[in-house]
Formats: C-alpha cells, structure tokens, sequence
C-alpha cells in the first residue's frame, strides 16, 4: 500500500483534510512518524503536512508564552523567553533530534519520549487547535487531541519548574523516567503542587498522591519525605528493555525526593 | 507511487529531483544522488551515522521526510574535502578517530556544524555536539581528541 503524503500552504486547510480523512497521520517534526514510515508500519497510509509560518511562531505575553506547534526542542532551547523550559529541551535527544522534533509532537511520543510533555503539563499549559478550540495539554496527552494542536500556551512559572530526566546512558540517553515538578508557594507552604512523572505508563501522569503529601506544607524534609514514599503511587509501569518495573518504581521517589531536596 | 519534484542544493550544487511520497532524505541521497557519504545505520534516529546539514544545521537524514528539503542547503562529507582532506578530517586521521568508519562521516558533520557555531569548544562542547552520534569502536576520546585537534590547529580568528 503506497503511503500519500499531502501538503497544505495552511494549518487550517491541513486541519480540513485531517476532518475529512480521521485516520491520516499529522506531520510534526517527523522523529516519531519518519520512525513508522521506515519500520513499513502498515497503520500509516496518508500522512498530512502543513509548512504554515504561523505553526513555528513563538511569543510571550501576560505571563505566558506561546509555542507554535512546530517550534523545534533547538529553539526552546535556545530562545531567551523560554529559558524556563530549555533545561528540558537541552536534555532531549542529540542536536539532531532536537532540530527537528517539536513541542507539540512530544505531546503525542510513546512513552518514554514524553519529557517535554510531562514538563507542559507540569505548568498546566493548554493546546489551542487549529479550530480554535483551547483544551489542557493534560487531555491532549490523555486522549489525543482530534484535531490538529496548532500552538501550546504555556503559563511562565513564578516558582521556577523543577525538572529531572533520569537516564543510564552518559552524557544522556533515553529517559528510565523523568519529573517535572511545579510547586507553587503561598505563605511558605506548597499550594497546587503539580507533579508529573514520564515513563512511569503509557503517557506522562499526575503523580496525585506525592501532590497531595506537598499540598498546605512547607518544602521540608518531613513533606519530600512523605512525597518519595508515595511517588509511585497509583503508577503500572512497564518492563521494557530500559528498565524494569520493578525498577522503575522504586526509584521514581529516590529521584523525586533528590529533585525537592534541590529546591528547598 | 506519486513522484514529487523539488530542488535542493547538494554540496553547493543545485539538484533538481523527483523524491516519493513518504521517501527519507537519506534513500533520495544514497539512491538519486548518488552520494553514499551519509550512512544506513538504524533509521530509528538513533544512531546519527546518516547526519547531514539542511541550512547549517544538523539533521538526521533518515528523519527527514524528503520533500521537505525542497529549496534547502544539504551538505554530506562528500562536501567536506575539496580536493585534500578538510581540516576535520585530517585531525580525524591523525587521532585515529575511526575505527570501522562507519559512524565517522555522521561524526563528522555534528563536529563540523559544532566548530561553525563555536570555533573554540570546550570539551564538554564537544561531548554535547556528538551526543546524537553512537561509535561503537573507539569509546569516543579519539573523536573528541581530534575536534579539540581541529579546533586548537585553526588559525585564530583576531577580534
């Protein structure tokens, strides 16, 4: 079966034919689909691509920057309004990989791809789609996104994001899982923690009950503690050649713990 | 199988090509241009022997949906040596920084898209810029060794 690639000048046009034909494939920044195109993957038969200026757009105002979803892992890490991000971006893949995989493809990356992912929805971000619709990253990576996700809103942290991509491989390799962390302060005391592990599953989740040990306390020993304890809580991780489950779960609080630990 | 044209520059030439649906830019290298430089290793993204240049910057070739390359700059070893060995590639052979060869030409070209953009590395800089790159033969000093050789052997810059 001969695959057909379609091009459209616009993201709207692009989403139009997308409408028209559910079960084609949008093109991001290809790290994911070229993968299934060269293995023959036999799920893939029209694939739908836009080179729209507007997707590769960034912009930062009220508090929130924008991603365009064609906005390399390169040039987040590397733009100045998304510092808060670029230790994520700079831990994703080679220079190669990050030239060309893109901030709303990683929203849609097999486990354990998703450290970017996991990173937006830490901060609570929201996709806005080629129809205008705006809905969490949280329900994009849970659900998919019927449609296409023409731009990410990212709400800039005041408490700063903690991030860490726990790897075996040096200088850096595939993630055995990663965190993200956003623990905003109120008075002293840790008020709408969001904590989101990758890896730990399919996609990138809330790690709820390590939040809910964090939640009305100060960023003490006793609280990370609690936190580790918990971390892998409500978690089926999988075995798979990275690493085992078993493994995984009984590092998830080790690192978490190290991670708060850092930021007290 | 729909046959799309577009046109490239290959090493400084221009190209014009017809490119399949679906087709990597490393098969329209290899296969019509016929420049066997950027390597088959894993077509995974994992392994960065088919690296090559679009516009300066590096890219996995067997990533890279071909049509896409329409109207861009692609630079290949073959681009490298124009007539002797570039600077890279002589430090390359002085350090005995290839052993089987096969990932030495993606090395290569993330070595020199590294030296452009920072022509003093440190080594760290160097580790960073071949992460992207897996050599399964040298355990990787003797590649850093010549892009900290071919860094340190450039004519410095008076600025």
């Amino acid at each position: 079966m001969p695959i057909a690639v379609d091009a459209f000048p616009t993201v709207g046009e692009a989403a139009a034919a997308l409408l028209s034909t559910p079960q084609a494939r949008f093109f991001g920044g290809g790290t994911i689909l070229m993968r299934a195109l060269n293995e023959a993957d036999p799920s893939i038969e029209r694939i739908i691509r836009t080179a729209d200026p507007a997707l590769r757009e960034m912009r930062s105002a009220g508090g929130s920057v924008t991603l365009g979803a064609h906005v390399t892992m390169a040039a987040v890490a590397h733009h100045r309004d998304t510092a808060f991000l670029a230790p994520v971006a700079r831990v994703i893949g080679g220079p190669q990989v990050r030239s060309a995989a893109t901030v709303a493809g990683n929203l849609f990356a097999a486990a354990p791809y998703g450290d970017f992912a996991a990173a937006l929805m830490a901060l609570g971000a929201s996709a806005e789609l080629a129809d205008g619709r705006r809905i969490p990253v949280d329900d994009v990576i849970r659900n998919g996104a019927r449609g296409i996700v023409a731009s990410v809103i990212v709400p800039i942290p005041r408490d700063g994001l903690l991030f860490k991509k726990v790897s075996r491989v040096r200088p850096k390799g595939v993630s055995v899982l990663s965190i993200a962390a956003h623990l905003p302060r109120q008075s002293g005391r840790v008020n709408g923690a969001r904590i989101v592990l990758n890896g730990m599953g399919p996609r990138p989740a809330r790690a709820s009950a390590a939040e809910a040990a964090l939640n009305g306390r100060p960023l003490e020993s006793s609280a990370i503690e609690r936190a580790a304890q918990v971390a892998a809580e409500g978690f089926a991780p999988q075995d798979d050649p990275i690493a085992t489950a078993w493994y995984r779960r009984e590092v998830a609080g080790v690192h978490l713990r190290r991670l708060l630990e850092g930021a007290r | 199988m729909a046959r799309k044209p577009i046109e490239i520059t290959h090493n400084g030439e221009e190209k014009a090509i017809f490119v399949a649906d679906g087709q990597n830019l490393l098969d329209v290298l290899r296969r019509t241009v016929g420049d066997l430089t950027p390597k088959y290793g894993c077509a995974q993204g994992t392994c960065g022997a088919c690296t090559v240049l679009i516009d300066g910057t590096p890219h996995l070739s067997c990533l890279t949906l071909a049509e896409t390359a329409n109207g861009r700059a692609i630079e290949t070893v073959a681009g490298l040596a124009g007539g002797e060995l570039s600077p890279l590639q002589d430090a390359f052979m002085r350090n005995f920084s290839a052993q089987c060869g096969y990932c030495t030409g993606g090395m290569l070209m993330s070595a020199e898209a590294l030296l452009r953009a920072n022509p003093r590395p440190t080594r760290e800089d160097v580790v960073e810029a071949i992460s992207g790159n897996l050599c399964r033969c040298t355990g990787y000093e003797a590649i850093i060794d010549a892009v900290m050789d071919a860094a340190q052997s450039a004519p410095r810059r008076m600025g």
